[in-house]
């Protein structure tokens, strides 16, 4: 077996560094580079240990949280870097003079910008979906989790995915398509990842000892698979040689347009919605202490939003050469889609009845409730600026970008944070959050960079708008492009500083997550009595 | 008919309706009388999660036994 593992290795060794020498752009030499000493570390332990006698280790029970740790401390680590990334950009676009020349052409907005959506929406939201759902489906399924170390591949996997990614937009690696634009070799690797991610929650739930799939499973399992439909279909490309990054799209035109806001869209309803559900579903009854409010209903809510969402893709291309009919199928399912997302949204904040009273003492809990009122507003702002008519005004101006962070800051962000701060005592074994002061900061400080962010979008993106359709008597332009850029230079300023106060809280609950790992240890009296908390009726 | 017209005309007639269907009946079998049970014991899933605060980091973390019998004389069953 090691002698397999090391032929591999060295193998993979040897075509990386063919690539290394062969390689025709700067991102794929260092990509070949970084998996060459990648593979030659792991061959390296892998001769070491060969033919040693192994030490039989006792077959592990019990939950597999080590993944989970690393997962929480990977979401919070990368969720700094895409917040900093973004804070950055977002003072580039007011002061331009922060395209320094001395990092040109690297650190221009056009090359930070992916990293920055890549890095919330893939390594923040990322790993945080897959630590969470690792967590859930443990705990949902009262069983270990399936695969053993397929695990540790999946989350190792991921973050060099993450790295790929990342360095390659860099050094301009891309195929230009918003959320997916890592090239041909990094989707590849992306989907073996995936795939092994979808055997290990899979196997999980199959060998549950819980009779029921608990809805935030269902969610999960479609978040994972839905997913790994749309990268594959959106990346379908042709690489134009194996030593270069650069590929080719096999769709053209509007149909290229039009499965890229088919997949564009779906990341937004799979990834940002169904997954972040699945949390919802499992963490806002565990913090509340109360089962979902109705259960049925949040079976409704899982095929209605799975049977709609998947349509309403085109409302991205509206007075495009995509056909009519199609942006009006896309236009009608996105505002169909409003009833289901609400009706999640109630289901969800329903859970707390009869438990109103710990928003007053339980900051965490304040979080969920937060990020549920945002999942609703911009779910509701979503379906608006998807009819044609409001889409004329809206398109294309900072109104999507503010209607974009209402959901990404205010629903996913929040929502993360509180699972965060849920799972960190857990898995490390403490008795709470270092500080709960430190959360209530992090709540406010969140909140009104939120806040800051969307209200200045608003006004400027509508102003943007109302400014580019003015037109004289005469039926002339008033206003050029650059106008509406000066004119908004006040709104970019605020919209900067709302960043730094969210960047702010999420430095604070590193901090507060710091301290609590390396505090004491709960004193646990009795605690292996595994007493059930929850009686039945 | 070619492959487009042909998948065209599918996705219009029989496959439309079929997914509708579907998602009615799912909605429908949702409100089975005999579902409300398994709803109300589906829906305490998480809250039977019987683990004691951050135990699986350094004790015998074993996942609570379900689905047992039920008959072992310290019995801690939850389901009924």
């Amino acid at each position: 077996m090691d002698y397999i593992k090391a032929f591999l290795l060295a193998g993979v060794a040897l075509v990386a560094a063919m690539g290394a020498n062969w390689a025709l752009d700067p991102a794929y030499q260092l990509h070949a580079v970084l998996i060459l000493i990648i593979a030659l570390v792991m061959f390296v332990r892998v001769i070491r240990n060969a033919g040693e006698p192994r030490a039989v280790k006792p077959v592990p029970t019990g939950y597999d949280d080590g993944v989970i740790r690393a997962g929480v401390i990977a979401t919070a680590f990368w969720g700094i870097i895409g917040f900093v990334v973004g804070t950055f950009i977002a003072f580039q676009l007011a002061f331009p003079e922060l395209n320094f020349d001395w990092g040109q052409p690297f650190t221009n907005f056009g090359r930070l910008r992916p990293l920055h959506t890549s890095a919330v929406i893939f390594a923040f939201g990322g790993n945080g979906l897959i630590a969470t759902s690792f967590y859930v489906v443990q705990r949902t399924g009262a069983t270990r989790l399936w695969g053993g170390n397929l695990a540790w591949f999946v989350f190792w996997g991921y973050q060099l995915f993450i790295v790929l990614a990342a360095t390659g937009y860099l050094l301009g690696s891309t195929q230009s398509k918003e959320y997916a634009e890592p090239e041909w070799y990094v989707d590849i690797w992306l989907t073996i990842v995936w795939l092994a991610y979808l055997a290990v929650f899979l196997g999980t739930i199959f060998k549950r000892r819980e009779r029921h799939i608990y809805v935030a499973n269902w969610f999960y399992l479609a978040f994972i698979i839905t997913v790994a439909m749309l990268h594959v279909i959106n990346n379908l490309s042709i690489p134009v040689s194996i030593w270069g990054s650069k590929s080719v799209q096999v769709f053209a035109g509007v149909q290229d347009a039009m499965t890229q806001w088919w997949y564009g869209h779906n990341a937004v309803g799979f990834f940002l919605t169904a997954g972040f559900l699945g949390m919802m579903y499992y963490f806002v009854p565990k913090q509340a202490e109360r089962p979902v409010y109705s259960y049925k209903l949040s079976i409704i809510h899982f095929w209605a939003l799975i049977f709609l969402y998947i349509w309403a893709g085109p409302h991205h291309l509206h007075y495009t050469a995509l056909p009519d009919w199609a942006s009006t199928l896309g236009m009608v399912f996105s505002i169909i889609l409003w009833m289901p997302s609400w009706g999640g949204m109630i289901n969800g904040l329903m859970t707390l009845q009869g438990a109103w009273d710990k928003l007053r003492t339980d900051p965490i809990l304040r979080m969920f409730v937060l990020s549920l009122g945002f999942y609703g507003m911009s779910t509701f702002e979503g379906p608006m600026m998807s009819i044609r008519a409001v889409n004329s005004l809206s398109h294309y101006t900072d109104w999507t970008i503010g209607h974009v962070h209402s959901g990404a800051l205010g629903w996913n962000g929040m929502i993360t944070f509180a699972c965060l701060y849920f799972l960190t005592p857990r898995l490390w074994g403490r008795d709470k959050m270092y500080s709960m002061s430190a959360i209530n900061w992090h709540f406010w400080l969140a909140t009104i960079g939120i806040v800051l962010y969307a209200a200045s979008m608003w006004v400027t993106g509508i102003m943007e708008g109302l400014m580019w359709r003015e037109v004289d008597d005469q039926g002339f332009l008033v206003n050029s492009f650059a106008d509406t850029v000066a004119a908004k230079f006040p709104m970019y300023v605020v919209r900067g500083l709302g960043g730094v106060m969210f960047l702010a809280g999420a430095v604070i609950m590193v901090w507060n997550m710091w301290m609590t790992i390396r505090g004491p240890k709960a004193a646990r009296a009795g605690a292996t009595g595994t007493v059930p908390t929850v009686a039945a009726e | 008919m070619d492959t487009y017209s042909f998948l065209r005309e599918m996705a219009d007639s029989w496959f439309l309706l079929a997914m509708f269907c579907f998602f009615i009946g799912a909605i429908l079998f949702l409100f089975r009388p005999g579902n409300r049970q398994m709803h109300k014991e589906a829906s305490q899933i998480p809250l039977r999660d019987s683990q004691p605060f951050g135990a699986a980091y350094d004790t015998g973390n074993e996942p609570a036994p379900r689905g047992c019998a039920g008959d072992c004389p310290d019995c801690i069953k939850r389901t009924n």
